[in-house]
């Protein structure tokens, strides 16, 4: 058998048989331990047969990285990296591609001769390989790019500066607060007071686990200098054991607190002559459109 | 020599810090604020530093001893327009004007003095919470 | 290593002036943020006055420094008096004059590097710096 008969068959089996490959294919993964609908299988399982039997038939069958696979890789790149963003494991996306083997297997069982059987199981097998590696591959850097930008954003997220009412803004500090960061915190609520005109801005350190003496001396720093520029603080969510660490440590927290944010928010507008009451059941606005049914 | 100008604004006396301060200058600009507090019946003073790169102690000292002077004539004295990086360096030399009141802008200074009595309330307000 | 260096007398409230100009260009050529600007600015201004007060005058050495660490140093000399104690004189609320005393302790916490030498008698030497982070 020649070479060119070989591709033939490897075409032949692409081309007459798509439909019994992809039952098959989709019949041997384990869906009920992945998050992928039948359908989802299906259509994705058809549109990678479809370029694969695209790619074969235009006479290359053996290197991935040819032009012939343009489309091959388009879709494999857009599955990998629909996966890693999702949340698949790496297990989980590779698998899907690489239970193609069952599939194929079974049709060249069946429709092969047995003296080009093997020869065709052998470029099968390699062709899925590659067909795994590349995803495996898209699936990680993708991941990683996900990570880079997480980390930007958690970078950019550490010290956000929100505006709460008009004239005031809050500072919702997370995390443990080193002299650095602090210091980057504090030129950002001072900035913010100028652009926003605001005159009261409320520090919450809800999310902080623990306040040692630097960290105090720190946060009393930037109220004084928010009082310097004619804007006064308000500091919400001190813990229990962090007010008790506070007066052990025998730092003069000589500033307003309030125990949540909500109660700095309510200081905050009636300070700044604004007060919050409840309407009337009647003339409450609604946040939705009534259903049909209560209309009539 | 030359002097900062005053401004009167109502029964605020406005001045407006634009130039590197030199020791004679704060020397004449606290003078001449007494005598005008006296001579307009002044109820506040407006010291608008929005222009000024840095605050020293000797700016600072400037600054607390014209807020003295002035109580001392019943008048207010507001500091307004601190930039932050200044605010910043301040709080850092240990600094903290106390005695001193403050305002993010001219405007709001204005209804700091002309409104003692609102802001009275609103003292009382966060006391009562 | 320092590239060229200006030297200005401390005579006059004036020249106290003239120095934190003289630094502040320094300090924006060599890109030291906005903050770190004010601070050294505020620290030489504080010293250029000690200079001139307790010291009876004497000049200021304005430098960059490149290299490894890049920067501006700053160096006050006078012939005055002396200070006897030094840790005393660092001391916040500490004054020789009718200042509010902030002037060395302040200073110090203004820079990265804070160096004093003091002989009675002879003078003083403050030499401050902030670098680039």
């Amino acid at each position: 058998m020649a070479d060119s008969d070989k591709d033939q068959a490897l075409v032949r089996l692409f081309t007459q048989r798509e439909s019994e490959i992809l039952a098959e294919w989709v019949s041997t993964l384990n869906l009920g331990e992945t998050k992928m609908t039948l359908q989802e299988a299906e259509s994705q399982g058809r549109a990678v047969l479809h370029a694969l039997g695209k790619a074969v038939a235009h006479g290359n069958h053996g290197d991935m990285r040819s032009a012939e696979y343009a489309d091959v890789r388009d879709v494999l790149h857009a599955f990998s990296r629909n996966r890693a963003l999702q949340g698949f494991s790496p297990t989980e996306t590779a698998t899907f591609i690489l239970s193609l083997k069952r599939g194929l297997l079974g049709q060249i069982r069946k429709a092969a001769q047995s003296e080009d059987a093997f020869d065709l199981l052998w470029r099968v097998n390699q062709l899925i390989d590659q067909l795994g590696l590349f995803t495996v591959e898209t699936y990680q850097k993708t991941r990683e790019e996900l990570i880079a930008r997480q980390s930007k954003e958690i970078e950019e997220l550490s010290t956000p500066v929100v505006k709460l009412w008009d004239g005031i803004v809050a500072l919702p500090l997370i995390g443990t607060l080193d002299s650095g960061r602090t210091q980057v915190v504090m030129q950002n609520l001072l900035e913010t007071i100028v652009q926003t005109e605001a005159e009261i801005a409320i520090i919450d350190i809800t999310g902080v686990p623990m306040v040692d003496t630097l960290t105090a001396q720190h946060l009393l720093k930037t109220v004084s200098a928010a009082r310097l520029m004619g804007a006064d603080c308000i500091i919400s969510g001190i813990r229990p054991q962090i007010a008790q660490t506070i007066v052990q440590l025998g730092v003069e927290l000589n500033v307003v607190s309030k125990a949540t944010l909500a109660d700095a928010l309510a200081l905050a507008l009636k300070r700044t002559g604004r007060v919050v009451s409840k309407l009337k059941a009647k003339s409450l606005p609604a946040l939705q459109e009534p259903a049909a049914e209560a209309r009539g | 020599m030359d002097s900062i100008p005053i401004l009167k604004i109502g029964s605020a006396l406005l001045v407006t810090i634009q130039v590197d301060m030199h020791d004679q200058l704060a020397t004449r600009l606290q003078d001449d604020l007494t005598e005008k507090i006296v001579q307009h019946r002044a109820r506040g003073v407006l010291i608008d530093i929005s222009a000024l790169e840095i605050v020293d102690s000797f700016i600072g000292r400037m600054l607390a001893n014209i807020a003295n002077v002035s109580r001392l004539l019943d008048a207010d004295t507001v500091v307004v327009g601190m930039r932050p990086e200044v605010a910043i360096t301040l709080v850092e030399l240990g600094l903290g004007l106390p005695g001193v009141k403050t305002a993010l802008n001219a405007e709001r200074g204005l209804a700091l003095i002309g409104g003692v009595s609102a802001a009275g309330e609103a003292a009382d307000d966060a006391d009562d919470d | 290593m320092p590239t060229t260096t200006d030297t200005l007398p401390i005579t006059s409230g004036d020249d106290v002036v003239r120095v934190r100009q003289k630094v502040r260009v320094r300090a924006t050529e060599i890109g030291l943020s906005l903050v770190d600007q004010t601070k050294l600015i505020t620290a030489a201004s504080e010293l250029a006055r000690n200079t001139l007060d307790y010291g009876k005058g004497g000049h200021a050495d304005i430098e960059t420094v490149l290299g490894d660490r890049r920067g501006v140093r700053v160096i006050f000399r006078d012939r005055g008096p002396g200070i006897p104690d030094i840790p005393q004189a660092l001391t916040d609320g500490f004054t020789s004059g009718n200042g509010l005393g902030h002037g060395l302790g302040g200073a110090r916490r203004l820079v990265d590097d804070f160096d004093i030498q003091s002989i009675v008698g002879a003078g003083t030497t403050v030499t401050i710096a902030r670098w680039k982070r």
